[in-house]
């Protein structure tokens, strides 16, 4: 066994794990006072594992193809390390409650345990390998999403996602078994070449399908995701929104890519018609919604309907696309959830008509949500009206006319419900508006940072060319 | 020396009961050996698989064994979550977690 390659290629995880363990022992051995600074520290190490891992380099595989890294995954990983700050930054003010206060390190831990399990769920070289990256993803999701234990909504919300959860792995499980079945082997590259289309492989191609496409929660599998959403913590529900599931739809565009590949044909067609039908499901069921984060759960299916379009043709322009994508969305859905926290660490208020005359009272808060809105339904001079346009361009390039129509249509039906929540704060009066406050110091770093991205990402073309030069597909 | 498809022809009958109690049955614990029938059906297709088809190789057992460990840690958090809602509810019917809906 050589272990001396284990440094360059795992060298994301091996911190990341280094940063666990230094976060537990802290957690163990520190005083009440030096507990203070926890959030400061966790931010710290975060921000030193983030700078270490920046650079991509070469690529390579570990343990007989078990493992293997690419550039391209040393970019995804930086960017689902970015989204964990932000939302550990965020999640701070909630983090200093009464009822919350001595479980700190356990969020911190089982957060970064989920983004461990992202990390091999992404390098996987072997099915083996991912099975257990997902669930390494998911079983402490599914912690995380029932932590207030003493509110029954939490608890709800956990149990909707872990059946749900264990469900969708038992049936992606099942396909992976017919896949072995017909192919001897686990490993990618190995069941690529033995693929041969048979009937059998096909329904193990959509079995597997559906368990990846119930953690991007698109529409036939996406009911677990408003419940969950909306009685997740509103910390943990920003990090499903955007860490989660960006790691899975890059996830998903790899095994396409690299396993399914010779059956191209058949999982257009299935992706084709999930696509359409994520996006406009979804859209007409957020049209309808009174809480903000229910709200928000619909938005994030349908943009994960957006997603599939860079997937659809395989390209590599499509994985560029993707990636930068889920980077603007990562941006601009945090924003949102940073404001939404805020407001609900302040007021305890999610619904929408509680924002009417949000601009009178908290003027920079409302600029920051504009703004985000603006981004997620794609309007022009920010940063989501860039990655659409390259989501678009990828199906268009591969012939997909018709379904970016569709896509197309829909984002008008999507600007209509961003800009209620836009009128609601500007227009709307109000007799009791949510009073003044300012928000805590690391909820207002992580907002700067994503409006940053909102305004600069889309502009700067050096992002998206940098994510370009690594990009592999069919 | 029985033949391949009985095993098979088993499994697929646990894989498919699975999915019903999961659709059908209305207690979280039950919903719960239902999603359980499902896992343990994958495990008796891998060993089949591996015994019948590929008996010189290990990828499969070792596939099985390690898809039990595993879920029996989604079983043990999900009990652990199911109890918390007894305690905040006092049952665990499914028709009873209707606070969040549409």
């Amino acid at each position: 066994m050589d272990y001396t390659n284990l440094f360059p290629y795992m060298q994301a995880e091996i911190t990341l794990i280094a940063v666990i363990v230094l976060i537990f022992l802290f957690d163990l051995f520190a005083g009440e006072r030096a507990r203070r600074q926890f959030p400061a520290l966790v931010a710290g190490l975060l921000l030193v594992q983030l700078l270490v891992n920046i650079l991509p380099h070469g690529s390579g595989q570990l343990f007989g193809g078990m493992f293997r890294y690419e550039a391209m995954h040393g970019i995804v990983k930086s960017i689902l390390t970015v989204g964990t700050l932000l939302v550990c930054l965020q999640a701070t003010p909630w983090l200093r409650r009464e009822d919350t206060h001595h479980k700190q390190g356990e969020f911190y831990i089982l957060t970064l345990s989920t983004l461990l399990g992202m990390f091999f769920m992404i390098g996987a070289g072997n099915f083996l390998m991912f099975f257990l990256g997902l669930e390494l993803a998911s079983v402490p999701m599914a912690c995380l999403v029932a932590f207030d234990k003493y509110k029954g909504h939490s608890a709800e919300a956990g149990a909707k996602y872990i059946l749900c959860a264990l469900f969708a792995s038992g049936l992606m499980l099942y396909g992976i078994s017919f896949l072995y079945g017909t192919t001897g082997t686990l490993y990618f590259d190995d069941v690529a070449q033995r693929l041969n289309g048979s009937p059998l492989e096909v329904m193990a191609l959509v079995f597997f399908f559906a368990g990846l496409a119930f953690k991007i929660s698109l529409v036939p599998f996406h009911l677990w995701t408003a419940d969950t959403y909306q009685g997740a913590p509103t910390a943990v529900t920003a990090y499903l929104s955007v860490v989660s599931k960006g790691a899975a739809a890059f996830t998903l565009m790899t095994i396409l890519v690299k396993v399914f590949g010779p059956m191209i044909a058949s999982w257009q067609t299935v992706l084709y018609t999930v696509t359409v039908l994520s996006i406009t499901v979804a859209n007409l069921f957020a049209i309808r919604q009174k809480n903000l984060k229910r709200f928000f759960a619909f938005s994030s299916i349908s943009q994960a309907g957006y997603i599939m379009l860079a997937v659809i043709g395989g390209s590599a322009f499509g994985m560029t696309s993707l990636v930068f994508y889920v980077l603007v969305y990562l941006a601009a859905n945090l924003a949102a959830f940073g404001v939404i926290a805020s407001i609900e660490q302040h007021s305890g208020k999610v619904c929408i008509e509680d924002y009417n005359g949000l601009y009178r009272t908290n003027p920079r808060l409302t600029v920051v949500m504009t703004l985000a809105l603006f981004s997620l339904a794609g309007i022009p001079p920010f940063a989501g009206f860039f990655s659409k346009f390259f989501v678009f361009a990828a199906a268009f390039r591969s012939g997909f006319h018709l379904l970016v129509f569709i896509a197309l249509l829909n984002t008008v039906i999507s600007l209509y419900y961003y800009l209620l929540i836009v009128k609601a704060m500007y227009i709307n009066p109000s007799e009791q508006p949510i009073p003044a406050f300012r928000s805590e110091r690391g909820v207002r770093i992580s907002l700067v940072c994503c409006l940053a991205g909102v305004l600069l990402l889309g502009v700067v073309s050096a992002v998206y060319d940098g994510i370009n030069a690594f990009a592999f597909g069919l | 020396m029985i033949r391949m498809e009985y095993y098979l022809i088993v499994s697929t009958i646990m894989m498919f009961v699975g999915i019903y109690g999961f659709v059908t049955r209305r207690n979280l614990l039950a919903m719960l050996i239902s999603v359980e029938l499902i896992l343990n059906s994958v495990d008796i297709n891998f060993v089949v698989f591996n015994r019948f088809l590929f008996p010189g190789e290990l990828e499969g057992f070792f596939f099985a064994l390690f898809a039990i460990g595993v879920s029996a840690a989604e079983t043990a958090v999900a009990i652990a979550i199911i109890i918390n809602i007894y305690r905040n509810l006092r049952n665990i019917q499914v028709r009873n977690l209707r606070e969040m809906k549409w």
